[in-house]
Order: C-alpha cells, then structure tokens, then sequence
C-alpha cells in the first residue's frame, strides 16, 4: 500500500516535540500580575538607572490604554495578564571550577538542547582550557532562560575587534548612552500593544555593537528558553551596526511541554547605518502545543530593521515551526537613499497551529529596493496566513519592490492565506507580487517512490526542495538544523 | 523476467484491465500500442505500484517474485523503472540531488554501499552523454522548465542512472520532434542488454522505426487483442485499429 496524504495528515497528528523538558533548578522570581510595583521591582533588580524606570512606566502607561490586536487572522483566548509571571531567573551563579558543580539540572538542558560540553563550560561560568577553545564552533553564544541571559562566550575575542556582544542587562549596566541612544528608536514604545507591555516588562535579551568598518567575524548567537511554568518572556534584542559593519546574528528558541500557553513576547531592534549589512535568522521552534490544540506558546512578536544609512541592508530570515499562535511581522524600514530591505520566511504550521506573519517594508529614501520571499507549508486543521505590507512613500522615487508569497497544502483540512496590501505613492517605483497556492501532489510523491524513496524520503525531498530559496539563505549551523527540523515536524519521526 | 496474469484492475469503480496476459523474457523489447482509453497508461500505472489503481484479480510475478504485494519503491529497487507520459516538476529540487536520494534509498533497501561521490559523478557524465544533455540538467530542479523534448530525455537519463531490469516507457514518443526522438532512441538502443527487458507504450508506429521491438501487442478494452511480429505495427499504422476491434470483440 502505499502512502496517501491521509496517511500523511494522520502521521503529522503523532508528531512530538523533543524539546518539551522542564528543567528543575531554583529560579528568583517576582509574584504573578502585573503593575507599577512589579515593574518598580524588576527594575530594582536589575539595578537599571533612572530613565529606564521611566521608559518602562511611560510604556506600561501607554499599554493600559492600548487594545490588543484583533486583526490577525487568528483565535485564541486572550491572555490574562493578570496571571503572568513577568521575571524568573535561574539563581544567580559562582565562578566554578569544573562541570560537576554546575547545577546539574542546568547542564541537563544545555545537553538537551544539544550544546557541546566546551560550550556549555562557558555557559556555566566554568574555566575552560585550550582544548574547550579548539571546540568552540565559530558560534558566539548566549542563552537566556526565562528572564535574564545565562553567559555570553566569546567575549574577549569579539572584545579585541571593538563587537559589544553581551546580555541586555549588561549593556544598560556598561554601556548606558549606546542602549539609550537607540532603545525604542525603530520600535517606539507605543507602538503597538505588545511592543508595549515587552517595553514595560522586558527582563533580557541580548545587545550588539558593531563599530565603524569591523565585519564580524563569527555568527552571533542568541538562544531562548521559557523554562518556569506560569511565566512570561519578554526579550529585547538590539543590534547596531556602525557605517560599513557587517553583522550575521542567529536566534533559536524552545519551551517545555506545559498545557497553559505562555505568552513570548520579544521585541527585536536593528538599526543599521551607511554601508552596514546586518543578517537576522531566526529557527523558532517554541512548543507549539499538543494534536488538540491544548497548550504552546503564544507567539507576539515585534522585530523591525531601520536601514538608516545610505547603501544599508537588512536581512530577515526565519523558519518558523513552532508556537501555537504566531503573529510576528519582521520589517524594515528603508530610510537610507539605496538601502535595501530582504525578508525570507518559511513558516510550517500543524495540528492546531495558527500563524499570521509576514512583513513590512517602508520605503522611504529614494533607490530602495525590498525583497520578500514566504513559503507557508500547513498541515493538521491548521491555518497559515502571510500578511505583508509593501508601503513605497512619495519621495522614495525609483524604489523596487518584488515579492513572492508561496503556499503549500498538506492534507484538505488546513488553510493558507495571503493578504498583500501594497500603497504606492510615486509613479517611478516598481512593485511586484507573485503568489500560488498548491497541494503537495500525490505525483510527486509517486514519482519519488517511482525512482526508489519511500514515502517519508519523498514528503522530505519535496518540502525541503519548496522551501530551498529560504533554507539557502541561513548560515550552515541553522540550515543543518532547519532542515531536520523541517523534516520532524512533517514527517512525524520522533528524533 | 516478467509475467502477467489474467490482470484486472479498476479506478474509482471503473473497470480499465480486464484481463492482461503478458510474459517478457529478459532481452526482450516488447511494444504495446492501441487506440485511446484501451488501457495502456493504466497497465504502466499498474506495474509501478500507483495506488489510485485498484487490481482485482490476477497476478503479476518479476522474477519469480509477486510484483503486487510491494510498494511502489520496493519495485524499483526490485528492477521495476517507468519512464513517465508526464515527468512530474519538483520545483527546488535539483536533478543531482533527486538522483542521489534515489539512488541512496535503492541501495540502503537492497543493504548494499552506497555509490561514492566520485562514482556517482562518473555515472552522471557518462549517462548524460547518452542522452544528449551533458552538463545541461544537472543543477536544473527536476524537470523545472524543461521543454517537451528535455523531460523525456531526463526520463531516459534517469532509467541509465537508476539501471533497472525491467523498464516501461510510457508513450515517451510523444510529442518529440524527429532529433530528440531519435535520442531518445539511441539511448534505449544502448541500454538494451540480454538481462534487461523493455515494455514500450505507444500510439504511434514512428518509434518503433528506431527502437525495434521482438513482439507488438494490441491493447483494446483493457485487454490484449492481437500479438504480432514488428510487422503489425506497420499494418496497424496503415488500417488503424477499427478492424482490430471488430476482430476482438468476436474473439
């Protein structure tokens, strides 16, 4: 007998999530809800200076008065945030000597989320020797669990070249004027309701500096992990890049299996100056709920790039399996004369995943130029949706949009949509938008079989070969685990 | 090397085979012509495994082995090869890396190494050649706008990459211009081998003037109406199938 595509859509059902572990260590935590006390406390833990305390209340302020988007094409029952945990750190560490006195539940995770002993040497704060540095992949680290950011690795190398690569904490603490220069400037604090409450609430994340002319090096990396149940996680990310540098930063994510949702909402910052290139990847893969829908992660996330400088480019690349609901719209705003604005996105949703995302691009300087590639890929009774906004203003004369928004069906029960919304004010520009929607074919299936592959190595083929434009985009690292991932949550191998 | 018996098969309740009986020996070119809708296409869908088909009676043995209880990927590795009417585009996909998976997938079935790369690329420039498309396809996804002519020749290409013992070539004249056409040929000329069997589906006796078959048989109604030296193709060619029907019905 051979394979069917309700086969296929049953075998999808029985998917797992391997990440869904809870790990058990003692973590320092604010009580549950959410007010100017609560935000007072978390600042007060953090120590933060004065006018950040004043950013949060302004944000929070906003936020009490701000409706939360109903838009999307999405359902979920509205979080209460009322019952949020807004700050849980693991406690905080010793410098240790070796591995065996880290919190072995700690290093459970970081083995369970496939970090090499050498790396995760560096995350628990251990002394590493010369063989531990041998290693080290070309990767600098930083993992943020719940609130606040374990380690970043690599510090004294990107150090040599001027590359600030540090926790969000850390950057307030040792380098106020840069995060206040360019905190809330691409994403303001009211601009939109959650971008609000992450402004008011945010714990961590990560901060990046790259000075005039250094490319660097490495690729950065940051990985995310809501850990404590009843919690929130807020992160902030923000990455500057001077007048010709060049950045390549990578962001993963998971969390364990619960049957609450939790509620991940993150803003990501980037600015990028004349003749900077930054790169952004993201592989997010939050528990995205049980085959009934019950639990997972609620995706709201704000990113967004300013391309600042003449000549500047921003790259978005995300492959997104997890999270139950996702509305997530990766964006730059093109303000520099020539910059140029890329978004590519493969966005797989199963069982009861529902996903809105897409992206903005603003045109704004004269000669710009966007690019957006999306491949959704739903299964299960799904919904998948791409929504876009492609904005040329007046004065961006001569600006160049093209955008390609594909969709792939698997099984009859799920949906895919795509809501372009293109405004052109100027008679020079260019927009382009091409769009399909197809079935994964049973001839194609057949045909892979015809030549010898079974049917998972046919669906694998298949799907890795749609979404290939954007998979060629990610930094070796990430496309080697995209691709698995891609093929887990597909094909219903449990890894 | 392959031996059909009293086949039926059916497609949403409609009844297509109605008694095939076919035995190809191993070096023999068989071709099956017959008018549209007689069955052809689902004889070829049948043997490789399409499970839209559902067989209702008879048997089908490839060596000695029962044919029908496998899964469509079992039966390649088995030797089964069909080289499609209509090469399916798998867009993103490049022709190397289609190959390279189903071969691996053959291999790993069957237990055996897998081909190194430097084979493999030995294999592919030799093969190419054959079929007139060296270096053309190779970094191409699969069959992503290939013309008419190209996907055909991809088909042939693929069968001298994947070497199978018994291979069906379903109507792979069609719509050919005389020069690919005769590739094509060429192609199926050099395959050919005293362990390999063919089975050429076709309307049109213009192939057979290149590929030269040991039996032509007659497809009418889903069942085998007429055998004949390569000769009967011709006369097929010359009077059409009309009197053949008339014939088949009384028989």
């Amino acid at each position: 007998m051979a394979y069917t595509e309700t086969e296929l859509a049953e075998e999808l059902k029985s998917q797992k999530y391997k990440y869904g572990f809870t790990s058990k260590f003692e973590t320092d935590r604010v009580p549950k809800g959410l007010n100017e006390d609560v935000i007072k406390m978390i600042s007060a833990k953090k120590k933060e200076p004065e006018w950040l305390l004043e950013f949060r209340l302004n944000s929070y302020r906003n936020w009490l008065n701000m409706k939360e988007p109903n838009w999307a094409h999405v359902k979920y029952k509205k979080p209460d945030f009322q019952e949020i945990t807004y700050y849980a750190a693991p406690q905080p560490k010793k410098q240790l000597n070796s591995l065996d006195e880290v919190d072995p539940e700690l290093r459970n995770m970081y083995e369970k989320l496939g970090i090499s002993i050498a790396e995760q040497k560096r995350l628990a704060g251990v002394k590493t020797d010369d063989e531990d540095k041998k290693e080290l992949s070309g990767v600098a680290m930083d993992v943020v669990v719940d609130s606040v950011s374990v380690e970043t690795t690599f510090k004294e190398k990107l150090n040599e070249l001027g590359v600030i690569f540090c926790s969000f904490s850390e950057a307030v603490q040792k380098y106020p004027d840069l995060v206040r220069e360019n905190m809330g400037k691409v994403v303001p604090p009211n601009d939109n309701f959650y971008a609000a409450l992450n402004s008011a609430v945010f714990t961590d994340g990560s901060f990046c500096y790259i000075p005039k002319g250094v490319r660097c090096p490495m690729e950065l990396s940051t990985y995310f992990r809501i850990n404590e149940a009843g919690t929130g996680q807020f992160e902030r990310t923000l990455i500057v890049a001077e007048d010709e540098a060049y950045v390549s930063y990578l962001e993963g994510c998971t969390a364990p299996t619960r049957d609450e949702n939790q509620l991940h909402a993150a803003v990501v910052e980037i600015v990028a100056k004349n003749d900077a290139e930054v790169k952004y990847s993201t592989v997010q893969n939050w528990y995205p709920g049980d085959e009934n829908g019950k639990g997972g992660v609620f995706n709201f996330v704000t990113k967004r790039g300013l391309c600042e400088g003449t000549r500047s480019k921003i790259s978005w690349t995300q492959v997104e399996t997890g999270s139950a609901i996702t509305w997530k719209y990766p964006s730059c705003v093109l303000k520099g004369d020539y910059s140029e604005g890329e978004f590519y996105s493969v966005a797989v949703t199963n069982n009861h995943q529902m996903a809105d995302t897409g992206t903005k691009m603003t045109h704004i300087g004269r000669n710009t130029k966007s690019l957006i590639i999306s491949k959704g890929i739903s299964a299960g009774v799904s919904e998948n949706s791409y929504r876009g906004l492609v904005q040329i203003n007046k004065q961006a004369k001569n600006s160049r949009n093209f955008s390609q928004c594909d969709s792939l069906l698997i099984g009859d029960k799920c949906g895919a949509h795509t809501f372009p919304y293109i405004e052109t004010k100027n008679s020079s520009s260019k927009v382009e938008h091409e769009a399909t929607t197809s079935k994964i074919g049973e001839d194609q299936i057949f045909y892979c079989q015809q030549r010898g592959m079974d049917e998972e190595a046919a669906v694998s083929l298949i799907v890795n070969g749609y979404a290939k434009e954007v998979l060629n985009k990610l930094p070796m690292e990430f496309a080697v685990e995209a691709k698995k991932l891609l093929e887990v949550t597909l094909e219903g191998s449990v890894g | 090397m392959i031996k059909i018996k009293n086949l039926h098969a059916e497609i949403e309740g409609n009844k297509i085979l109605n008694g095939v009986n076919l035995e190809i020996n191993a070096g023999e070119i068989h071709a099956i012509m017959g008018p549209n809708g007689s069955g052809k296409s689902t004889l070829a869908s049948v043997l490789a495994g399409r499970e839209e088909y559902e067989v209702t009676r008879g048997e089908v043995e490839l060596m000695g082995e029962n044919l029908l209880d496998l899964e469509p990927n079992e039966r390649a590795a088995a030797g089964v090869f069909l080289a499609f009417q209509y090469p399916v585009e798998i867009p993103g996909v490049s022709n190397m890396n289609f190959l390279k998976t189903a071969l691996k997938s053959i291999k790993e079935f069957k237990g055996e190494k897998p081909y190194t790369a430097k084979e493999f690329l030995q294999m592919v420039k030799k093969n190419q050649e054959l079929v007139g498309l060296s270096g053309r396809l190779a970094n191409r996804s699969v069959n992503e706008g290939f013309s008419g002519g190209e996907k055909k020749r991809n088909e042939i290409f693929q069968m001298a990459m994947l070497d199978p013992k018994f291979a069906i070539l379903d109507e792979t004249d069609s719509g050919l211009d005389i020069d690919a056409l005769k590739t094509v040929a060429d192609g199926v000329n050099q395959l050919k081998s005293p362990e390999k069997s063919f089975l050429l589906i076709t309307h049109y006796q213009r192939l057979l003037d290149y590929i030269v078959p040991d039996f032509v048989h007659v497809l009418h109604k889903g069942q085998i109406v007429k055998t004949g030296p390569k000769e009967l193709a011709l006369e097929l060619e010359e009077k059409g199938y009309d009197w053949l029907k008339e014939d088949g019905v009384e028989a």
